[in-house]
Protein backbone atom coordinates (compact mmCIF):
# COMPACT_ATOMS: atom_id res chain seq x y z
CA UNK A 1 0.00 0.00 0.00
CA UNK A 2 2.90 2.30 1.17
CA UNK A 3 5.32 1.52 -1.76
CA UNK A 4 6.66 3.75 -3.57
CA UNK A 5 6.68 3.57 -7.34
CA UNK A 6 9.11 3.84 -9.37
CA UNK A 7 9.03 6.97 -11.05
CA UNK A 8 9.67 5.72 -14.75
CA UNK A 9 11.95 7.34 -16.37
CA UNK A 10 11.51 5.61 -19.69
CA UNK A 11 8.36 4.82 -20.64
CA UNK A 12 9.17 1.97 -22.66
CA UNK A 13 10.32 -0.55 -20.28
CA UNK A 14 7.86 0.21 -17.65
CA UNK A 15 6.38 -3.18 -16.93
CA UNK A 16 9.49 -4.51 -17.04
CA UNK A 17 11.00 -1.98 -14.16
CA UNK A 18 7.59 -2.89 -12.35
CA UNK A 19 8.22 -7.10 -12.33
CA UNK A 20 12.03 -6.25 -11.20
CA UNK A 21 10.79 -3.86 -8.30
CA UNK A 22 7.73 -7.15 -7.33
CA UNK A 23 10.57 -9.37 -7.56
CA UNK A 24 12.72 -7.50 -5.16
CA UNK A 25 10.08 -7.08 -2.87
CA UNK A 26 9.59 -10.63 -2.83
CA UNK A 27 13.03 -11.14 -2.08
CA UNK A 28 13.42 -8.68 0.61
CA UNK A 29 10.35 -10.84 2.35
CA UNK A 30 11.57 -14.24 1.12
CA UNK A 31 13.85 -15.24 4.03
CA UNK A 32 10.77 -14.06 6.58
CA UNK A 33 8.05 -16.21 4.62
CA UNK A 34 10.47 -19.19 4.02
CA UNK A 35 11.08 -19.59 8.12
CA UNK A 36 7.66 -18.98 8.96
CA UNK A 37 6.02 -21.51 6.10
CA UNK A 38 8.33 -24.10 7.22
CA UNK A 39 8.71 -23.97 10.94
CA UNK A 40 5.11 -22.97 11.31
CA UNK A 41 2.35 -22.78 8.86
CA UNK A 42 3.47 -26.64 7.51
CA UNK A 43 4.25 -27.97 11.24
CA UNK A 44 0.46 -26.78 11.92
CA UNK A 45 -0.68 -28.76 8.36
CA UNK A 46 1.21 -31.83 9.96
CA UNK A 47 -0.16 -32.01 13.00
CA UNK A 48 -3.40 -32.00 11.82
CA UNK A 49 -2.01 -35.04 9.67
CA UNK A 50 -0.35 -36.64 12.18
CA UNK A 51 -3.52 -36.50 14.69
CA UNK A 52 -4.79 -39.16 12.17
CA UNK A 53 -2.54 -41.65 12.85
CA UNK A 54 -1.14 -43.93 15.58
CA UNK A 55 2.26 -42.41 15.13
CA UNK A 56 5.16 -44.02 17.60
CA UNK A 57 8.11 -43.08 18.00
CA UNK A 58 10.31 -45.45 15.92
CA UNK A 59 8.60 -47.61 13.20
CA UNK A 60 5.85 -46.75 10.55
CA UNK A 61 2.65 -44.42 11.42
CA UNK A 62 -0.25 -46.13 10.32
CA UNK A 63 -3.78 -44.75 9.41
CA UNK A 64 -6.57 -44.47 12.12
CA UNK A 65 -8.88 -42.27 11.10
CA UNK A 66 -10.21 -40.50 13.74
CA UNK A 67 -9.28 -42.29 16.46
CA UNK A 68 -7.25 -40.79 18.50
CA UNK A 69 -10.45 -37.95 18.24
CA UNK A 70 -12.68 -40.57 20.01
CA UNK A 71 -10.13 -41.99 22.23
CA UNK A 72 -9.84 -37.99 23.24
CA UNK A 73 -13.14 -37.17 23.93
CA UNK A 74 -13.72 -40.67 26.42
CA UNK A 75 -10.56 -39.94 28.34
CA UNK A 76 -11.18 -39.04 31.67
CA UNK A 77 -7.67 -37.24 32.13
CA UNK A 78 -7.89 -35.45 29.22
CA UNK A 79 -11.52 -33.86 31.00
CA UNK A 80 -9.48 -33.59 33.99
CA UNK A 81 -6.31 -31.58 32.61
CA UNK A 82 -8.85 -29.17 30.59
CA UNK A 83 -11.10 -29.11 33.97
CA UNK A 84 -7.54 -27.85 36.06
CA UNK A 85 -6.72 -25.55 32.93
CA UNK A 86 -9.99 -23.80 33.47
CA UNK A 87 -10.00 -23.66 37.12
CA UNK A 88 -6.67 -22.36 37.00
CA UNK A 89 -7.36 -19.77 34.50
CA UNK A 90 -10.10 -18.15 36.05
CA UNK A 91 -8.17 -18.00 39.88
CA UNK A 92 -5.15 -16.22 38.44
CA UNK A 93 -7.07 -14.14 35.89
CA UNK A 94 -8.70 -12.70 38.76
CA UNK A 95 -6.22 -12.53 41.16
CA UNK A 96 -4.06 -10.56 38.83
CA UNK A 97 -6.58 -7.96 38.20
CA UNK A 98 -7.14 -7.69 41.59
CA UNK A 99 -3.95 -6.52 41.74
CA UNK A 100 -3.00 -4.84 38.55
CA UNK A 101 -5.84 -2.69 38.68
CA UNK A 102 -4.86 -0.95 41.71
CA UNK A 103 -1.36 -1.03 40.64
CA UNK A 104 -2.24 0.88 37.55
CA UNK A 105 -4.05 3.34 39.35
CA UNK A 106 -1.32 3.75 41.86
CA UNK A 107 1.24 4.50 38.96
CA UNK A 108 -1.08 6.85 36.67
CA UNK A 109 -0.35 9.44 39.43
CA UNK A 110 1.39 11.88 39.22
CA UNK A 111 3.31 11.93 42.13
CA UNK A 112 7.46 11.69 42.93
CA UNK A 113 9.06 8.37 42.31
CA UNK A 114 6.22 7.27 40.38
CA UNK A 115 8.58 6.08 37.61
CA UNK A 116 10.47 4.29 39.96
CA UNK A 117 7.77 2.31 41.88
CA UNK A 118 6.82 1.07 38.16
CA UNK A 119 9.87 0.03 37.34
CA UNK A 120 9.91 -2.17 40.74
CA UNK A 121 6.33 -4.05 40.11
CA UNK A 122 7.61 -4.62 36.27
CA UNK A 123 10.50 -6.21 37.27
CA UNK A 124 9.64 -9.77 37.47
CA UNK A 125 7.86 -9.29 34.10
CA UNK A 126 11.13 -9.40 32.32
CA UNK A 127 12.83 -12.67 34.17
CA UNK A 128 11.75 -16.05 32.80
CA UNK A 129 8.82 -18.16 33.93
CA UNK A 130 11.08 -20.63 34.19
CA UNK A 131 13.62 -18.74 36.40
CA UNK A 132 10.72 -17.55 38.41
CA UNK A 133 9.55 -20.90 39.30
CA UNK A 134 12.65 -22.26 40.00
CA UNK A 135 13.80 -18.93 42.75
CA UNK A 136 9.72 -19.90 44.27
CA UNK A 137 10.46 -23.66 44.46
CA UNK A 138 13.73 -23.00 46.56
CA UNK A 139 11.65 -20.01 48.70
CA UNK A 140 8.51 -22.09 49.50
CA UNK A 141 11.12 -25.06 50.53
CA UNK A 142 10.44 -26.52 53.53
CA UNK A 143 13.92 -26.96 55.22
CA UNK A 144 16.13 -24.52 52.81
CA UNK A 145 13.55 -22.17 51.81
CA UNK A 146 12.23 -18.74 52.59
CA UNK A 147 7.94 -17.73 53.42
CA UNK A 148 7.77 -20.94 55.79
CA UNK A 149 10.83 -20.29 57.90
CA UNK A 150 10.09 -16.89 57.89
CA UNK A 151 6.47 -17.37 59.03
CA UNK A 152 7.57 -19.36 62.00
CA UNK A 153 9.82 -16.95 62.85
CA UNK A 154 7.58 -14.27 62.88
CA UNK A 155 4.67 -16.60 64.83
CA UNK A 156 2.43 -16.46 62.44
CA UNK A 157 2.27 -20.44 61.93
CA UNK A 158 3.16 -22.86 64.48
CA UNK A 159 6.23 -25.15 63.29
CA UNK A 160 7.19 -24.90 59.67
CA UNK A 161 4.61 -25.43 57.19
CA UNK A 162 4.93 -27.23 53.66
CA UNK A 163 3.84 -25.16 50.85
CA UNK A 164 4.17 -27.55 48.04
CA UNK A 165 2.89 -30.47 49.41
CA UNK A 166 -1.00 -30.12 49.69
CA UNK A 167 -2.63 -29.62 46.38
CA UNK A 168 -4.61 -26.02 48.00
CA UNK A 169 -1.17 -24.78 49.33
CA UNK A 170 1.19 -25.40 46.04
CA UNK A 171 -1.74 -24.28 43.86
CA UNK A 172 -1.51 -20.76 45.96
CA UNK A 173 1.86 -20.75 46.25
CA UNK A 174 2.04 -20.94 42.63
CA UNK A 175 -1.32 -18.35 41.95
CA UNK A 176 1.32 -16.14 44.00
CA UNK A 177 4.18 -16.67 42.09
CA UNK A 178 2.22 -16.33 38.49
CA UNK A 179 0.94 -13.11 39.83
CA UNK A 180 4.45 -11.82 41.56
CA UNK A 181 5.19 -12.58 37.81
CA UNK A 182 2.56 -10.74 35.36
CA UNK A 183 1.09 -8.39 37.25
CA UNK A 184 3.42 -5.76 36.29
CA UNK A 185 2.44 -6.44 32.59
CA UNK A 186 -1.16 -6.53 33.31
CA UNK A 187 -0.55 -3.24 35.03
CA UNK A 188 1.38 -1.78 32.35
CA UNK A 189 -1.88 -2.33 29.83
CA UNK A 190 -4.09 -0.89 31.55
CA UNK A 191 -1.76 1.89 32.98
CA UNK A 192 -2.02 2.72 29.15
CA UNK A 193 -6.05 2.52 29.01
CA UNK A 194 -5.96 5.01 32.40
CA UNK A 195 -3.90 7.55 30.51
CA UNK A 196 -5.66 7.44 27.39
CA UNK A 197 -8.77 8.88 29.26
CA UNK A 198 -8.88 12.57 28.37
CA UNK A 199 -7.88 14.90 31.91
CA UNK A 200 -10.90 17.67 31.15
CA UNK A 201 -13.54 14.56 31.15
CA UNK A 202 -12.67 13.60 34.83
CA UNK A 203 -12.36 17.46 35.59
CA UNK A 204 -15.62 18.32 33.83
CA UNK A 205 -17.20 15.07 35.79
CA UNK A 206 -16.01 16.02 39.40
CA UNK A 207 -17.13 19.25 39.05
CA UNK A 208 -20.35 18.20 37.96
CA UNK A 209 -20.49 16.26 41.66
CA UNK A 210 -19.64 12.58 40.74
CA UNK A 211 -18.47 10.87 43.22
CA UNK A 212 -15.14 8.57 42.94
CA UNK A 213 -17.17 5.12 42.43
CA UNK A 214 -19.55 7.11 40.35
CA UNK A 215 -16.42 8.31 38.57
CA UNK A 216 -14.76 4.95 38.45
CA UNK A 217 -18.31 3.15 37.33
CA UNK A 218 -19.14 5.44 34.45
CA UNK A 219 -16.17 7.00 33.50
CA UNK A 220 -13.56 5.14 33.61
CA UNK A 221 -14.30 1.42 33.31
CA UNK A 222 -16.25 2.06 29.65
CA UNK A 223 -13.64 4.00 28.62
CA UNK A 224 -11.17 1.01 29.61
CA UNK A 225 -13.16 -1.61 27.48
CA UNK A 226 -10.32 -2.30 25.30
CA UNK A 227 -7.56 -2.37 27.48
CA UNK A 228 -9.54 -4.20 29.67
CA UNK A 229 -10.67 -6.77 27.02
CA UNK A 230 -6.99 -6.92 25.98
CA UNK A 231 -5.64 -7.83 29.36
CA UNK A 232 -8.02 -10.33 29.94
CA UNK A 233 -8.00 -12.05 26.63
CA UNK A 234 -3.76 -12.01 27.13
CA UNK A 235 -3.92 -13.26 31.14
CA UNK A 236 -6.22 -16.19 29.90
CA UNK A 237 -4.96 -17.10 26.92
CA UNK A 238 -1.37 -17.07 28.83
CA UNK A 239 -2.99 -19.16 30.96
CA UNK A 240 -4.61 -21.74 29.43
CA UNK A 241 -1.15 -22.51 27.95
CA UNK A 242 0.60 -22.72 31.40
CA UNK A 243 3.41 -25.26 32.01
CA UNK A 244 6.41 -24.19 33.02
CA UNK A 245 5.51 -23.17 36.65
CA UNK A 246 3.60 -26.74 37.48
CA UNK A 247 6.60 -28.66 35.71
CA UNK A 248 9.01 -27.27 37.43
CA UNK A 249 7.24 -26.51 41.00
CA UNK A 250 5.68 -28.99 41.65
CA UNK A 251 6.14 -32.07 38.62
CA UNK A 252 2.51 -32.02 37.99
CA UNK A 253 1.47 -31.82 41.87
CA UNK A 254 0.23 -34.07 44.26
CA UNK A 255 -1.64 -37.20 42.94
CA UNK A 256 -1.00 -35.38 39.58
CA UNK A 257 -3.69 -33.36 40.12
CA UNK A 258 -2.39 -30.20 38.46
CA UNK A 259 -1.91 -31.54 34.85
CA UNK A 260 -2.72 -28.43 32.64
CA UNK A 261 -3.75 -29.29 28.74
CA UNK A 262 -0.23 -28.27 27.61
CA UNK A 263 1.03 -30.55 30.36
CA UNK A 264 -0.79 -33.42 29.24
CA UNK A 265 0.63 -32.87 25.79
CA UNK A 266 3.92 -32.66 26.50
CA UNK A 267 3.71 -35.83 28.85
CA UNK A 268 1.46 -37.90 25.97
CA UNK A 269 4.31 -36.63 23.30
CA UNK A 270 7.29 -36.63 24.67
CA UNK A 271 7.27 -39.10 27.52
CA UNK A 272 4.63 -41.90 26.56
CA UNK A 273 5.80 -41.16 22.87
CA UNK A 274 1.98 -41.49 21.99
CA UNK A 275 2.78 -38.88 19.34
CA UNK A 276 -0.17 -39.05 17.27
CA UNK A 277 -2.94 -38.65 20.65
CA UNK A 278 -0.49 -35.81 21.30
CA UNK A 279 -0.98 -34.65 17.58
CA UNK A 280 -4.60 -34.61 18.42
CA UNK A 281 -4.39 -32.88 22.08
CA UNK A 282 -2.52 -30.20 19.83
CA UNK A 283 -4.95 -29.54 17.75
CA UNK A 284 -7.89 -29.35 20.46
CA UNK A 285 -5.54 -26.34 22.46
CA UNK A 286 -5.36 -25.10 18.81
CA UNK A 287 -9.40 -24.93 18.63
CA UNK A 288 -9.83 -23.38 21.66
CA UNK A 289 -7.13 -20.75 21.44
CA UNK A 290 -8.69 -19.88 18.04
CA UNK A 291 -12.31 -19.35 19.54
CA UNK A 292 -10.60 -17.16 21.62
CA UNK A 293 -8.42 -14.87 19.29
CA UNK A 294 -12.13 -14.64 17.44
CA UNK A 295 -13.43 -13.90 21.03
CA UNK A 296 -10.57 -10.89 21.27
CA UNK A 297 -11.46 -9.59 17.88
CA UNK A 298 -15.18 -9.51 18.81
CA UNK A 299 -14.31 -7.44 22.14
CA UNK A 300 -11.67 -5.48 20.30
CA UNK A 301 -14.23 -4.37 17.74
CA UNK A 302 -14.23 -0.32 17.04
CA UNK A 303 -17.61 -0.11 16.80
CA UNK A 304 -20.36 0.32 19.26
CA UNK A 305 -19.57 2.77 21.68
CA UNK A 306 -21.94 1.68 24.27
CA UNK A 307 -19.98 -0.38 26.97
CA UNK B 1 -8.54 31.21 56.13
CA UNK B 2 -5.42 29.75 57.84
CA UNK B 3 -7.38 26.73 59.04
CA UNK B 4 -8.85 25.72 55.89
CA UNK B 5 -5.28 25.69 54.32
CA UNK B 6 -3.84 24.05 57.52
CA UNK B 7 -6.39 21.36 56.58
CA UNK B 8 -5.69 21.38 52.92
CA UNK B 9 -1.70 20.88 53.95
CA UNK B 10 -2.76 18.09 55.97
CA UNK B 11 -4.56 16.00 53.20
CA UNK B 12 -1.98 16.03 50.71
CA UNK B 13 -0.12 15.27 53.66
CA UNK B 14 -1.98 11.90 54.54
CA UNK B 15 -2.47 11.58 50.76
CA UNK B 16 0.95 11.28 49.79
CA UNK B 17 1.60 8.81 53.20
CA UNK B 18 -0.95 6.88 51.94
CA UNK B 19 0.60 6.92 48.40
CA UNK B 20 4.47 6.38 49.06
CA UNK B 21 3.38 4.03 52.51
CA UNK B 22 1.56 1.40 49.64
CA UNK B 23 3.78 2.02 47.17
CA UNK B 24 6.75 1.15 48.71
CA UNK B 25 5.18 -1.90 50.70
CA UNK B 26 3.93 -3.05 47.29
CA UNK B 27 7.74 -2.60 46.27
CA UNK B 28 9.11 -4.78 48.96
CA UNK B 29 6.79 -7.52 48.20
CA UNK B 30 7.91 -7.64 44.48
CA UNK B 31 11.89 -7.05 45.01
CA UNK B 32 11.90 -9.41 48.01
CA UNK B 33 12.63 -12.79 45.93
CA UNK B 34 15.10 -10.85 44.26
CA UNK B 35 17.21 -9.16 47.18
CA UNK B 36 16.57 -12.47 49.17
CA UNK B 37 18.01 -14.85 46.39
CA UNK B 38 20.84 -11.97 45.35
CA UNK B 39 21.83 -12.08 48.97
CA UNK B 40 21.55 -15.76 49.80
CA UNK B 41 23.42 -16.95 46.73
CA UNK B 42 27.10 -15.18 48.41
CA UNK B 43 26.64 -17.27 51.87
CA UNK B 44 29.08 -20.20 52.24
CA UNK B 45 28.43 -23.62 51.21
CA UNK B 46 27.61 -25.08 54.65
CA UNK B 47 24.90 -21.68 55.08
CA UNK B 48 23.34 -22.57 51.90
CA UNK B 49 20.94 -25.04 52.56
CA UNK B 50 19.28 -23.74 55.96
CA UNK B 51 16.64 -20.93 55.66
CA UNK B 52 18.04 -17.49 54.32
CA UNK B 53 16.60 -16.23 57.28
CA UNK B 54 18.30 -13.25 57.58
CA UNK B 55 19.45 -13.95 53.63
CA UNK B 56 22.27 -12.05 54.11
CA UNK B 57 25.51 -14.14 54.51
CA UNK B 58 26.34 -14.74 58.40
CA UNK B 59 29.64 -16.84 58.14
CA UNK B 60 31.39 -14.03 55.49
CA UNK B 61 30.42 -13.46 51.73
CA UNK B 62 31.97 -16.55 49.76
CA UNK B 63 31.16 -17.47 46.16
CA UNK B 64 30.97 -21.62 47.57
CA UNK B 65 27.61 -21.65 45.35
CA UNK B 66 28.19 -20.59 41.84
CA UNK B 67 31.77 -22.95 42.47
CA UNK B 68 29.17 -25.78 43.13
CA UNK B 69 27.28 -24.53 40.09
CA UNK B 70 29.87 -25.09 38.22
CA UNK B 71 30.04 -28.94 39.01
CA UNK B 72 26.91 -29.52 37.38
CA UNK B 73 25.99 -30.63 33.71
CA UNK B 74 29.29 -29.68 31.58
CA UNK B 75 30.00 -26.82 33.99
CA UNK B 76 28.19 -23.32 33.93
CA UNK B 77 30.31 -21.79 31.40
CA UNK B 78 29.38 -24.25 28.90
CA UNK B 79 25.42 -23.79 29.78
CA UNK B 80 26.25 -20.16 29.75
CA UNK B 81 27.51 -20.20 25.87
CA UNK B 82 24.93 -22.66 25.00
CA UNK B 83 22.29 -20.04 26.16
CA UNK B 84 24.42 -16.93 24.37
CA UNK B 85 25.11 -18.78 21.36
CA UNK B 86 20.90 -19.30 21.28
CA UNK B 87 19.83 -16.32 22.55
CA UNK B 88 22.97 -13.93 20.45
CA UNK B 89 21.64 -16.30 17.26
CA UNK B 90 18.40 -15.35 17.77
CA UNK B 91 18.78 -11.95 17.89
CA UNK B 92 21.31 -11.87 14.74
CA UNK B 93 18.81 -13.88 12.96
CA UNK B 94 15.48 -12.11 13.82
CA UNK B 95 16.93 -8.50 13.31
CA UNK B 96 18.62 -9.33 9.93
CA UNK B 97 15.33 -11.19 8.83
CA UNK B 98 12.67 -8.74 9.91
CA UNK B 99 14.43 -5.62 8.47
CA UNK B 100 14.54 -7.25 5.51
CA UNK B 101 11.28 -8.28 5.46
CA UNK B 102 9.87 -4.46 6.93
CA UNK B 103 11.56 -2.95 4.44
CA UNK B 104 10.24 -5.32 1.87
CA UNK B 105 6.29 -5.14 3.22
CA UNK B 106 6.84 -1.18 3.48
CA UNK B 107 7.89 0.30 0.41
CA UNK B 108 8.03 -2.55 -2.63
CA UNK B 109 5.00 -3.55 -4.13
CA UNK B 110 3.88 -6.96 -5.19
CA UNK B 111 1.53 -9.57 -5.53
CA UNK B 112 -0.27 -11.40 -2.63
CA UNK B 113 1.63 -8.90 -0.59
CA UNK B 114 -1.25 -8.13 1.77
CA UNK B 115 -2.08 -11.96 1.79
CA UNK B 116 1.32 -12.87 3.03
CA UNK B 117 1.03 -10.02 5.51
CA UNK B 118 -1.75 -11.29 7.04
CA UNK B 119 -0.79 -14.83 6.92
CA UNK B 120 2.41 -14.24 8.91
CA UNK B 121 0.08 -11.77 11.69
CA UNK B 122 -2.11 -14.84 11.27
CA UNK B 123 0.24 -17.27 13.33
CA UNK B 124 0.23 -15.36 16.06
CA UNK B 125 -2.94 -16.66 17.16
CA UNK B 126 -1.65 -20.27 17.15
CA UNK B 127 0.15 -21.41 20.12
CA UNK B 128 3.64 -22.61 19.15
CA UNK B 129 2.72 -25.32 22.44
CA UNK B 130 0.40 -27.12 19.67
CA UNK B 131 3.29 -27.52 17.00
CA UNK B 132 6.02 -28.83 19.04
CA UNK B 133 4.92 -32.87 18.28
CA UNK B 134 5.32 -32.35 14.34
CA UNK B 135 8.52 -29.96 14.87
CA UNK B 136 9.85 -33.05 16.97
CA UNK B 137 9.43 -35.41 14.22
CA UNK B 138 10.66 -32.90 11.76
CA UNK B 139 13.85 -31.72 13.51
CA UNK B 140 14.65 -35.65 14.20
CA UNK B 141 13.98 -36.65 10.35
CA UNK B 142 16.55 -33.28 9.59
CA UNK B 143 19.08 -33.90 12.04
CA UNK B 144 18.25 -30.93 13.65
CA UNK B 145 17.16 -32.35 16.72
CA UNK B 146 19.42 -31.76 20.01
CA UNK B 147 20.87 -28.86 17.97
CA UNK B 148 21.56 -25.37 19.45
CA UNK B 149 20.77 -24.48 15.59
CA UNK B 150 17.70 -26.30 15.24
CA UNK B 151 16.36 -24.61 18.42
CA UNK B 152 17.85 -20.94 16.96
CA UNK B 153 16.08 -21.49 14.26
CA UNK B 154 12.52 -21.70 15.99
CA UNK B 155 13.43 -19.01 18.18
CA UNK B 156 13.74 -17.10 15.20
CA UNK B 157 10.52 -18.14 13.72
CA UNK B 158 8.72 -17.30 16.74
CA UNK B 159 10.11 -13.89 16.63
CA UNK B 160 9.16 -13.38 13.47
CA UNK B 161 5.76 -11.90 13.44
CA UNK B 162 6.24 -9.40 15.83
CA UNK B 163 9.55 -8.11 14.64
CA UNK B 164 8.30 -7.72 11.22
CA UNK B 165 5.19 -5.83 12.32
CA UNK B 166 7.45 -3.36 14.17
CA UNK B 167 9.72 -3.26 11.59
CA UNK B 168 7.25 -2.75 8.98
CA UNK B 169 5.91 0.28 11.16
CA UNK B 170 9.60 1.82 11.51
CA UNK B 171 10.12 1.94 8.10
CA UNK B 172 6.70 3.35 7.08
CA UNK B 173 7.52 6.08 9.70
CA UNK B 174 10.75 7.15 7.84
CA UNK B 175 9.61 9.97 5.24
CA UNK B 176 9.45 9.34 1.73
CA UNK B 177 11.40 12.69 0.44
CA UNK B 178 14.81 10.95 2.60
CA UNK B 179 14.15 8.59 0.52
CA UNK B 180 13.65 9.96 -2.89
CA UNK B 181 16.94 12.44 -2.48
CA UNK B 182 19.13 9.11 -2.00
CA UNK B 183 17.66 7.94 -4.95
CA UNK B 184 18.45 10.71 -7.16
CA UNK B 185 21.76 9.94 -6.34
CA UNK B 186 21.68 6.53 -7.34
CA UNK B 187 21.41 4.91 -4.26
CA UNK B 188 18.80 2.19 -4.14
CA UNK B 189 17.59 -1.45 -2.60
CA UNK B 190 20.26 -2.76 0.06
CA UNK B 191 22.44 0.15 -0.12
CA UNK B 192 19.43 2.38 0.43
CA UNK B 193 18.52 0.18 3.04
CA UNK B 194 22.20 -0.36 4.89
CA UNK B 195 23.35 3.24 4.02
CA UNK B 196 20.31 5.56 4.63
CA UNK B 197 17.50 4.20 6.02
CA UNK B 198 19.26 1.93 9.14
CA UNK B 199 20.48 4.20 11.06
CA UNK B 200 16.98 6.14 10.70
CA UNK B 201 15.19 2.56 12.03
CA UNK B 202 17.47 1.87 14.72
CA UNK B 203 14.74 2.12 17.54
CA UNK B 204 12.93 -0.53 15.59
CA UNK B 205 15.94 -2.66 15.93
CA UNK B 206 16.64 -2.10 19.62
CA UNK B 207 12.72 -3.08 20.38
CA UNK B 208 13.17 -6.22 18.16
CA UNK B 209 16.57 -7.56 19.50
CA UNK B 210 15.60 -6.82 22.67
CA UNK B 211 12.23 -9.08 22.40
CA UNK B 212 13.94 -11.52 20.76
CA UNK B 213 17.42 -11.76 23.50
CA UNK B 214 14.98 -11.66 26.33
CA UNK B 215 12.58 -14.84 24.46
CA UNK B 216 15.39 -16.82 23.43
CA UNK B 217 17.41 -16.64 26.91
CA UNK B 218 14.25 -16.92 28.71
CA UNK B 219 12.84 -19.89 26.78
CA UNK B 220 12.11 -23.27 28.59
CA UNK B 221 9.01 -25.88 26.67
CA UNK B 222 11.04 -26.26 23.23
CA UNK B 223 14.02 -26.23 25.06
CA UNK B 224 13.04 -28.76 27.56
CA UNK B 225 11.67 -30.99 24.45
CA UNK B 226 14.62 -30.53 21.78
CA UNK B 227 17.76 -30.59 23.83
CA UNK B 228 18.42 -34.25 24.55
CA UNK B 229 22.29 -34.69 25.77
CA UNK B 230 23.38 -32.61 28.98
CA UNK B 231 26.37 -30.31 27.08
CA UNK B 232 23.94 -28.94 25.27
CA UNK B 233 21.46 -27.62 27.57
CA UNK B 234 20.43 -24.31 28.12
CA UNK B 235 20.77 -22.69 31.81
CA UNK B 236 17.05 -22.95 32.49
CA UNK B 237 16.94 -26.78 31.68
CA UNK B 238 19.93 -26.93 33.43
CA UNK B 239 18.89 -25.59 36.40
CA UNK B 240 15.48 -27.37 35.83
CA UNK B 241 17.72 -30.45 35.96
CA UNK B 242 19.53 -29.15 39.14
CA UNK B 243 15.91 -28.89 40.73
CA UNK B 244 14.24 -31.99 40.53
CA UNK B 245 17.73 -33.60 41.75
CA UNK B 246 18.01 -35.30 38.01
CA UNK B 247 22.23 -34.13 38.43
CA UNK B 248 22.48 -35.82 41.72
CA UNK B 249 21.24 -35.12 45.35
CA UNK B 250 19.60 -30.72 45.01
CA UNK B 251 21.92 -28.27 46.12
CA UNK B 252 20.29 -25.18 47.15
CA UNK B 253 23.28 -23.35 46.79
CA UNK B 254 23.37 -23.98 43.53
CA UNK B 255 19.87 -23.21 42.55
CA UNK B 256 20.17 -20.27 44.29
CA UNK B 257 23.56 -19.49 42.03
CA UNK B 258 21.79 -20.56 38.74
CA UNK B 259 19.00 -18.24 39.58
CA UNK B 260 20.79 -15.31 39.89
CA UNK B 261 22.71 -16.14 36.48
CA UNK B 262 19.52 -16.69 34.74
CA UNK B 263 17.99 -13.34 35.82
CA UNK B 264 20.81 -10.58 35.91
CA UNK B 265 21.23 -10.26 32.05
CA UNK B 266 17.32 -9.79 31.77
CA UNK B 267 17.15 -6.82 34.82
CA UNK B 268 20.61 -5.46 32.57
CA UNK B 269 18.98 -5.49 29.36
CA UNK B 270 15.65 -4.64 30.52
CA UNK B 271 17.46 -1.28 32.93
CA UNK B 272 19.58 -0.23 29.93
CA UNK B 273 17.25 -0.54 27.25
CA UNK B 274 13.79 -0.09 29.22
CA UNK B 275 12.46 2.82 26.59
CA UNK B 276 12.68 0.58 23.20
CA UNK B 277 11.07 -2.28 25.75
CA UNK B 278 7.95 -0.23 26.78
CA UNK B 279 7.66 0.82 23.31
CA UNK B 280 7.31 -2.69 21.86
CA UNK B 281 5.09 -3.45 24.81
CA UNK B 282 3.08 -0.87 23.95
CA UNK B 283 2.89 -1.37 20.20
CA UNK B 284 2.30 -5.34 20.83
CA UNK B 285 -0.79 -4.49 23.26
CA UNK B 286 -2.27 -2.07 20.64
CA UNK B 287 -2.24 -3.86 17.53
Amino acid sequence: MTATSPSGKTRLNRPNRRRKEALKGLLFIAPAMILVLVLFVFPVLFTAWMSLHKWPLLGEPTWIGLRNYTRMFSDQRFYDALGFTAYYTGIVTVVIFAFAFPMAMLVEQKRRAVPVYRTFFFLPVVVGLASASLLWTWLANIDSGFFSPLMERLGLSSGRVNLLASFDLAFWTIIAMVVWKIAGFTMIILLTGLQSIPAELVEASRIDGAKRLQRFRYLTLPLMRKPLALALVLSVTGSILAFDQFYIMTSGGPQNRMITIVYYIVNQSFVSFNLGYGAALSIAVLVILLVLSVAQLWLLRDKGEQA
Amino acid sequence: MMSARKSFERRRFLGNFAFHGSASVLSLLFLTPFIVAFLASFRRGAEASSPPVPPWPMNGVSFDAYRMLDTFGSGIWQHMLNSLIVSLGTVVLTVVISLLAGYGFSRYRFPLKNVLFVLLMATLMIPFQSILTPLFIMFAKLGLNNSLFGLTLIYVTLQLPFSVFMMRNAFDAVPKEIEEAARVDGVRDIRLLTRVLLPLVMPGVATVAIFAFLNAWNEFLAALILLSSNDKFTIPILMTAVRAGRLGSINWGALQAGVVVMIIPCIIVFLLLQRYYMRGLTAGAVK
